[in-house]
Parts: structure tokens; sequence; C-alpha cells
């Protein structure tokens, strides 16, 4: 065995260059059978069918990953922050000379090549994250390291979100993984989880249901931090008679809150600030309770707001879908439907290799991008779903590994990035499948059909790989 | 070098696995446990693909078409696949008002855009022409071919009825029809629905989501082939159909012959009518609302709807009860005193052939006293009681008073009335024959729709009995018609009585002092019998009914003219030209023809 100090081909990382090419080898596979048509057209590699471009995509894929491994990894780290820019300059790009496909104004034509920017700019902003967290001195519970990662990230979302892609915007939220991996506070993640739950709730519980339901938790986190009968009991005393009072003046007013919800919007940004002042400094548990309750309280009904007011009317319908409150079929919830037909009449073997009728009919929209997972269900039924998520899962953990071995700051963090982006897509493109996850367009890493994504989530990973070649490396 | 937070990668790595399990279980229940996914799969990518199958042409007696079918074509649209296109070059190619092709397609929008429906239906085969090579143009629009019903002349429209889109408690009631389906809603379409409509093919083949077929579902193992409707022939007689229709044009009222020893319909006239063309394809909506608000009625079958009271026609009925009860012999005769019931002038009758020629008032006043009141009972309530329950059932024997079974739906019973039911208007035992004496000249209480007098002069043709009036002659496959229609249905009357009725109905056309004289046809003898109907909403109606010849008849027939005045007017002549046309084929009293076309009411 080649000594791996010396030996740059046996410091790579060839399990994950395996299941990098198995990935993308079972992807094109499915794109082949989703959109294969025996009358349309004549040879695999001209130009004209999905999986004949996909070919070509994938081989030039592998051409960058050639590419990127050959180029030092200090070139990455020093370059960060202009590629980072570069990239950041050229979203605008998409908003002066772009086309607008699907409502989204994401992509410049070039003849009949077509490049999303924002799949480049994932990897960009792992980079300069990873710059900025591997800073000499760093110091993540600060209010100005804090605001400064905010803008790092938030400046390439809102940029996508002009383009009105909010599916990809989306995907940077996920970086706050990288964040609790480098020293977050934990209740962000908690707290995180929480408001999704909330939200869920409150869309599907009525009112009167949901407070008995925030005094169970607000009591529940008071004694987590503190282990105390007594103020347990006063807690849950003031929240009885936060209960009554409510449901007197609910009685007398009627439902009309006269509150305005910019109000409420406010209060809740007000309310999670103060939280966390009062989650750090340990005390005060009486005030922990009451300010849950209340933020918790103030959240349900900014939820009410953001829902009818700010969502547009197709999010608030896939929001609906998934909860099971609107059921249409031949409609709005057509997508989701056909996506869970596809799959599940695939049973546990799968109907075989191109015998996927709801996929191969085009019943289900997109079927060889966003919903490609339709197709691998239905042709290889819950053996190749087990695969795929297999596959997802062991790449991810294995990107873990990867990550935790670094000894560079900058590598580690950038490696978290990678498992951040990879976990989100996986996360939710399934989830969205098989009716788990609001409708949200982002493609499934390697397998869906694109050039675009194939290629950013190739430089995104083989940059990791780079970087792991010179773990051994002492940074300064 | 930081690395204070390692521990949290097991946080990290935890909700991979934990995300990845939840989902895996999540497939697992979806593609695994849970079948009701494979049913959808199955049902959405088959289509049932119905083709229609051409329903029975209809003939009349003598072969002549009818009803038969032309090919129609309706635009389908596929909202998904709908690009922008030129509105106005489609809707005028298709002749269709732009803001209702948009309303349509909104339409099926609404409904899916995943799923094809129709936009614009009953497109002309040269408007599809036009559009055929243009389609290419109007990306989602396609174009299906059904067959709809077409009538080369548009003659007895009440007869055949016409055929509509199936309703939801059609397809409640029969799980055979299906959303689309057409069914016949009215007259022979609805009766003979089940042998005119043949059953629809059924083909099972394997679409993609656009509905564009990808081959045969399970090589068509559950497919049916379409059986085509059975043809249908009828005893209507086209020509004397039209030639009533002609006469009645312009004119209320209703006009149907009979062959006697059949009981074939030989033509069944209600007027006004309307022309069967018009309640099909794309105008059928508009002129159903139409016909429906129209005041004159045209919708309604006068000829089995219109319940009149008899008149005169009915002294037929007393007289011939009195015979057979042996109350009246055809030597009685009658002062017409005009005392208890008012009558024209004409000399007394003497004897009830010339009480029939004169249709004398108090002479049938005093038949039907008789029948009513033979003396049974010393009190005049129960005797009364007792006549009237002799003469009830011997009157419904001519199938009045109840539901003709007349091969077409609708047909009215009118009314003879009973004990019970003038118990229930004066109580038991307070009414009387003075009560009910009306009935002896058919006003009064009793009601009979034309198709029964039509019958009943069928009756005095056969010399005492009937055939169930209908209109199937033959059915396409099978030998017989009902056996309903070929049984013979005595009326309980001798029919040496009928002879002395025949007799005083060929004087009434005949003899001087008979009221329908004017229903004469040249070599032939008619007999018949006028019926004036008093009408309590306007001027009398005019109604005629005969058959001829007197010996071996061929034709019975009644006819009515709404608020013409007396009957030996109007319908004796119009029964005069009907005869004439059927027995010789043509008509010679062109200046009786010439009246009648005159006479309009509105």
């Amino acid at each position: 065995m080649p000594d791996q100090r010396t030996n740059f081909i046996a410091r790579l990382d060839w399990l994950t260059i395996i299941l990098f090419l198995v990935m993308v080898v079972f992807g094109w596979m499915n794109i082949f059978a989703s959109t294969y048509d025996p009358e349309g057209a004549g040879s695999l590699f001209d130009f004209t069918q999905r999986y004949s471009k996909q070919f070509y995509y994938i081989l030039t894929a592998l051409f960058l990953a050639i590419v990127v491994l050959t180029i030092d990894s200090k070139f990455w780290s020093f370059f960060s922050y202009p590629i980072y820019v570069l990239m950041l300059l050229v979203i605008p790009l998409t908003l002066l000379i772009g086309r607008e496909v699907n409502g989204a104004r994401a992509w410049i034509f070039i003849g009949s090549f077509s490049l999303q920017p924002a799949e480049f700019v994932k990897f960009a902003a792992a980079l300069a994250l990873a710059k900025f967290i591997s800073r000499f001195n760093f110091q993540i519970l600060k209010f100005r390291t804090l605001a400064i990662i905010g803008i790092m990230i938030g400046l390439p979302m809102g940029l996508i979100l002009l383009q009105n892609d909010t599916g990809t915007a989306l995907v940077f939220l996920a970086f706050i993984l990288v964040l609790f991996r480098e020293g977050l506070w934990w209740e962000v993640l908690a707290i995180g989880g929480l408001a999704v739950l909330l939200f869920v709730l409150t869309l599907l519980v009525p009112l009167p249901v949901l407070l008995p339901v925030i005094s169970v938790i607000a009591l529940g986190i008071t004694w987590l931090y503190q282990r105390n009968l007594k103020f347990f009991f006063t807690g849950a005393g003031i929240l009885g008679g936060l209960f009554v009072l409510a449901w007197l003046t609910g009685r007398y007013i009627g439902k009309e809150f006269s509150l305005t919800y910019l109000f409420f919007i406010a209060s809740v940004i007000a309310f999670f600030i103060s939280l966390l002042i009062i989650l750090r400094k340990k005390h005060q548990p009486l005030l922990l309770i009451l300010f849950t309750w209340i933020g918790a309280l103030i959240f349900i009904f900014s939820v009410d707001f953001v829902f009818h007011e700010i969502l547009g009317d197709h999010q608030q319908s896939r929001i609906n879908q998934i909860l099971g409150l609107e059921s249409d079929l031949l409609g709005k919830g057509y997508n989701l439907n056909q996506s869970k037909i596809a799959i599940g009449s695939g049973g546990f073997f799968g109907k075989g290799f191109m015998q996927g009728t709801q996929t191969r009919y085009n019943f289900v929209p997109e079927q060889s991008t966003d919903f490609i997972f339709c197709t691998i269900g239905e042709e290889w039924g819950f053996i190749g779903s087990l695969i795929v998520v297999g596959l997802f899962s062991g790449l991810i953990i294995r990107l873990i590994i990867l990550a935790e071995r670094q000894r560079s700051v900058f590598s580690r963090v950038y490696g978290y990035g990678v498992v951040s982006i990879l976990f989100f897509h996986f996360a939710i493109n399934i989830g969205m499948t098989i009716g788990l996850v609001p409708v949200i367009g982002i493609p499934l890493p390697f397998f869906s059909s694109g050039g675009s994504s194939l290629w950013g989530f190739t430089v995104l990973l083989f940059i990791l790989l780079r970087l792991d070649t010179d773990r051994y490396e002492v940074v300064s | 070098m930081r690395n204070q937070n390692q521990s949290r990668k097991y946080v990290i790595g935890g909700m991979v696995l934990l995300v990845s399990v939840i989902y895996l279980f999540r497939l697992f229940y979806i593609q695994v446990i849970d079948q009701s996914y494979k049913l959808s799969s199955n049902n959405n990518s088959r289509l049932r693909q119905v083709e229609f199958a051409a329903r029975g042409m209809i003939f009349d007696r003598y072969g002549k078409v009818l009803v038969f079918n032309e090919a129609v074509f309706d635009l389908l649209v596929l909202p998904q696949q709908v690009k922008n296109f030129d509105t106005l070059d489609l809707c005028g190619m298709l002749k269709v008002d732009p803001a209702e092709l948009r309303e349509s397609l909104k339409k099926a929008r609404e409904y899916s855009r995943y799923r094809q429906s129709p936009v614009v239906r009953n497109v002309s085969p040269e408007q599809i022409a036009a559009l055929q090579e243009k389609l290419y143009k109007f990306p989602g629009f396609s174009i299906q071919t059904r067959t709809q019903r077409k009538y080369p002349e548009p003659i007895a429209p009440h007869v055949l009825g016409y055929v509509g889109e199936v309703n939801a408690s059609d397809m409640t009631d029969n799980p055979y029809y299906q959303m689309g389906d057409y069914i016949g809603k009215s007259g022979l379409e609805s009766e003979y629905e089940e042998i005119l409509r043949g059953r629809k093919g059924i083909h099972f083949m394997l679409v993609d989501v656009h509905n564009r077929v990808q081959g045969n579902f399970d090589n068509g193992r559950y497919d049916t082939i379409p059986e085509p409707g059975r043809k249908l022939t009828t005893t209507i007689d086209a020509g004397l159909q039209q030639y009533g229709e002609q006469l009645l044009a312009h004119k209320r009222g209703s006009i149907v012959a009979i062959e006697p020893a059949t009981g074939e319909i030989l033509a069944l006239i209600s007027s006004p009518g309307y022309d069967p063309n018009e309640l099909v394809g794309r105008v059928r909506g508009q002129n159903f609302e139409r016909l429906m608000n129209d005041s004159l009625n045209p919708l309604f079958n006068r000829a089995t709807m219109s319940r009149y009271s008899p008149g005169s026609i009915f002294k037929i009925i007393q007289a011939l009860i009195a015979l057979q009860l042996g109350v009246l012999d055809e030597f009685y005769s009658v002062d017409c005193n005009k005392g208890i019931i008012g009558c024209h002038n004409h000399p007394n009758a003497h004897g009830l052939r010339e009480g029939i020629r004169y249709s004398c008032n108090p002479y049938f006043y005093t038949v039907f006293r008789r029948i009513i009141l033979q003396g049974k009972s010393t009190s005049n309530f129960r005797d009364s009681e007792m006549g009237l329950s002799t003469w009830t059932p011997m009157a419904k024997n001519f199938g009045l008073g109840q539901v003709l079974p007349v091969d077409i739906p609708g047909v009215k019973p009118g009314l003879i009335p009973d004990v019970a039911y003038y118990d229930k208007i004066y109580g038991k035992g307070r009414w009387a024959f003075s009560t009910i004496y009306s009935n002896s000249i058919g006003q009064g209480e009793v009601e009979t729709v034309p198709i029964q007098i039509a019958n009943l002069a069928a009756i005095i043709a056969n010399r005492g009995h009937y055939f169930v009036p209908h209109f199937i002659k033959a059915i396409e496959g099978i030998d017989t018609i009902p056996r309903k229609y070929t049984r013979q249905i005595g009326t309980g009357i001798d029919s040496r009585y009928f002879d002395i009725i025949a007799d005083g109905m060929a004087e009434v056309v005949y003899e001087p002092g008979g009221t329908g004289s004017r229903a004469r046809v040249p070599g032939v003898v008619v007999c018949g019998k006028t019926g004036t109907v008093q009408n309590s909403q306007g001027e009398d109606h005019s109604g005629f009914f005969a058959f001829a010849p007197k010996e071996r008849p061929r034709i019975a027939i009644v006819a009515y003219v709404e608020n013409s005045g007396a009957g030996g007017t109007w319908a004796a002549i119009i029964a005069s030209l009907m005869i004439e046309k059927y027995m010789n084929g043509s008509v010679t009293q062109l200046d009786k023809e010439k009246t009648i076309l005159e006479y309009q009411q509105y």
C-alpha cells in the first residue's frame, strides 16, 4: 500500500469518489428511463435528448472534478472571498440577461445551452464562510461575528430570492448546521425546530388546543433549566391564570383581536432575542416561562399573518397539501399526488428498469429533474429507495468523518458546508416527493438532470476531497 | 486550533440518520404496505376510452327513414398544453363567441389542467375540416368524433322524442350510464332506449398524462366492442303524419289516426310542434329554453296529454252502455224539449240513430238517466250510487279513465268518475243523478285525452274491441312486438249494438240535419261524430272523431282544434282530409284543404 503521506492518489478518499460515481451513473440510468422515447430520437449521443445531454454533462463534471483536484488547496482558501464576490456579481446578471423558466429568472442562456449561476453560489458561500470562521481569534458568540455571518449568508439568499427561485434560496439556511458545529448556541437549533413544529401545529390545530400545548412546552423548557418544584408550580399557576384570563377576554371581545400583525412581527424578533439573553444568563425562570409562552403566542399569530399575507397562493397550497388540509388532486395537489402514486406503485421490487408507467408516461411533472426520485421509486421499488437513501446518508456521514479529520479549521468548516448543503437537498427533495415536506423545487444532488446543478455539486464535493488530500499538512 | 465542539458531530450525524430512517419508514409504508397507490397508478395510466355505439335508426311503416345519425365533432382541450393562440382565428372557424370560448376554457382549467374536457360541442363537419388543417396552431386542442341524431323531415317531434346528455339521476338509476353519455329523454327515444342505444364499447388504453395513447392495456383483455343500436320500424305513415302537421299548422290542436284492425298509430300530431333538428347539437340548449318558455307550449304533446271534456262524442258511450244494460233500444225516441238540458234546434229524434245524428242533448240526458236511475232502490241517492257503480267500469272498458299503455311516455289517464269520486266531493249519499247528469253529454267531470277518443273510434270500427294503440311495428333482430300490443281487448258490449252506432255515425255525416256533413270523403263512407267541447277559458274546442270506411274500416281518427268553435267545422274537415289522404294517397278536396290552410290561429 502506497504511503498516504507521499502519494496523492492514495490520499484521495476513494470511498467518496465511488459513492459519487455510483450516484451519478444510477442517476443517469433513471434520467434515461424517464425521458427515453423509443419513437423520439435516434442516437444516444446527439444533443437533442435529455439523457444524451446529461451524458455530456456527466463527462464535463468528471473533467471539472479532475481540474479541481489538480488545483492547489491553498488556492481555494486564498481566493475564497474573490470567488464569493464574483459569484455574487454573476447572479444579478440573470436579472438583466436571463430568461424566465417556470416562474424563476434564474437561467442564463448561451445559445441552446443554459446555466443556472445560483448552483455555483453554494460552494462559493461555503468557501467564504469557511474562510471567515477560520480567521485567527474567531469568536462565534459575538454580535458582530453573527452579523457578518448573517450578511454573508443573507446576501446570496436575497439575490436568489430576487430571481424568484425560493427553493435555492432556502438552501442557504442549511449553513446553520455549520454554525452549530462551530459553537453556535444549541438553543438556536432547538428553537428553530420548535418554530417549525409550532408553524405546523398552528396551521393544523385550533388555537384553544394549541395554547395548552405551548404551556406544556414552556413548562418543559423551564424544567430543563431549573429543576426546582417551587418555580415549576408557580409557573404552572401563572400559566393557568393566563389561560383563564385569555379565555375570559376571548369570551368578551370575541375572536377579533385588534392588535396589528406588524406588532406581532416586531414582538417575535424581540422575543427571540430576549429569550436568548435569558437562556444564557440562566436565571429568572418565571420570566422564562412567560417569555416562552407569550413568544409562542406571538409566533402563532405571525404564522397566521405570514401564511395568509406573505406566502403566495401556490406556496400556501403546497403547505396545505402536506398537512392534508387541502386536496385538489387534479389541480394544485396534482404534482404531489402523482409523485406519491408513482413512488407508491413501485412496490417492494419496483416495476423494473424503464417499466414505470407513471413516470415514463409523464404523469409526474419534472420527472427527470426535481422529481427524479419518483422514477427511482417506481422502477426500483423500495429496494431502490433504500439504496438511494443509503447512498445519501452514507455519503453525508462519510463527509462528516472527512470534515472532522481535518486539522485546518478552513477545511473542516468547508466540509460541514458541503454536508449541510447535501443534507438539505437530500432531506427536502426526497421529503417532498413522498409528501413529508412542502414542494420546494430543488434538485436531488447527482441524480437530477441538468448541467448546472451537477457541476455545482461536483465542484462542491471535489474541493472538499482536494482539501482532504492535504489533511496532514500543518496549517498555521 | 479550536475544536471544542467536536461532540456535536454526533448531533449532526444523528439528524442525518434520523431523517433517513423516517424517510425509509415512510417509503416502506407507501411502497409496500399501502396498496392504494398501486390502484391509483392503474387508474391513472388507464384510459377508459368509450366508443359510442351509433343509435338505432328509426323508420316509418313503409321503411322511410325518420331518424338517422350524423357524425359530429367535439373540440377537446387539455389546458396544460395550451399555449398562446389566436383566439379570434379559432372562434372565427368554429363560429363561437370569443367570450364564450374563454369561459369554457376557464371551466376546463378549473376542472383539471391535466385532463381533457370538451370546450366546443357539436362542431359541424365543414368547420372541422377547416380546423383540422390548422390544428397544429392550437396546441392542447383535439377533436373527438361522436354521432348525433338527424331528421330528414322535420316531422313527428312528439312521437320520436329527443336525446340528451344523462343527468345525475339517470346515472344512479342505471350504472350503465356515465358522465357524458346520451340517453333518450322523451318519446320513442326514451321508451325504446335500450334497443336504440345499443351497447357502448369500452377500450382500455395505457396513456400518458396528456391522454396520449401509449398502447393497449393488458392486451385488450377487458375491452368490449360497441354494439350498434337496433333499427326500429314504427307504425307511423310519414306522408300522413306530414300532411296532418301541415293541416294543423298555425292552429292549436291534435290529430291521432289509428289502424283499427291492429291498433297501429298511423299519425300522431300535436300542434304547435317543433323541428326535431332544433333539439340536437349545439343549438339544443337555447332552443330547448325557447320552446319551454313558448306560451303556445310546443313541447307539450296535446294528443296524449291534453285533457278535454269529450263533449258529444261521449254520447256514443252512453248509448252503448244503455243498450248493453237493456235500458235503451234502438227505436227509443225523445222529444227535444230543452227543459232540463239545452240543445240546438233540430227535429225530434226518432230512434237512437237520429239521436246520434242530431246529437240531441235531451235524448242522451234521458239515456244516462235510465242507466243511473234504474229504480233498484227507493232512495234517489242510493239508486244513483248503484247506477253509477254499474256505469263506471263499463265506461272504463273503453280504455277511458286509465293510462293507455301507448309506447311513448307521459300519456295521461283522463277521468271517468266513480262513486268514491263523488263521495269525496259531496259526501256519501249526498249526491244523486241531478248532481252528475252533465256527464250524459260528455261535459261535467268526465275527461279524455285525444288518443283515447281515437281508440274509441277504433273500437266502434272494430265493433267492440281494440288493440292498445302503439308505434312499434318491428324491432331489428326480434320477431315479435310486445305482447301487450297484439292482444285484443274487448269492451263487454255486444258487437250488434255497434252496428247501430255505426249507422248513426254515418247519418251524422250523410243525412240531412247531421252535424258532420263536412267530413264526407269522395268514394268512402265515413262514420263520424262531432264533439264540441265547452271550454271555460275561451271559445269551444272543435272535436271530431271518425272511422272509415263504414265496412272493413281502415282508419280511425280524431281531430281537435282548440278554441275554434263547433266540432262540425274545422275538426270534421281535417278528419275528412286525413281520411282521404290515407285511403287514396292524395287529396282531391282542394277547397276544403285551402280553407284549413288559410285558417290560422297564431
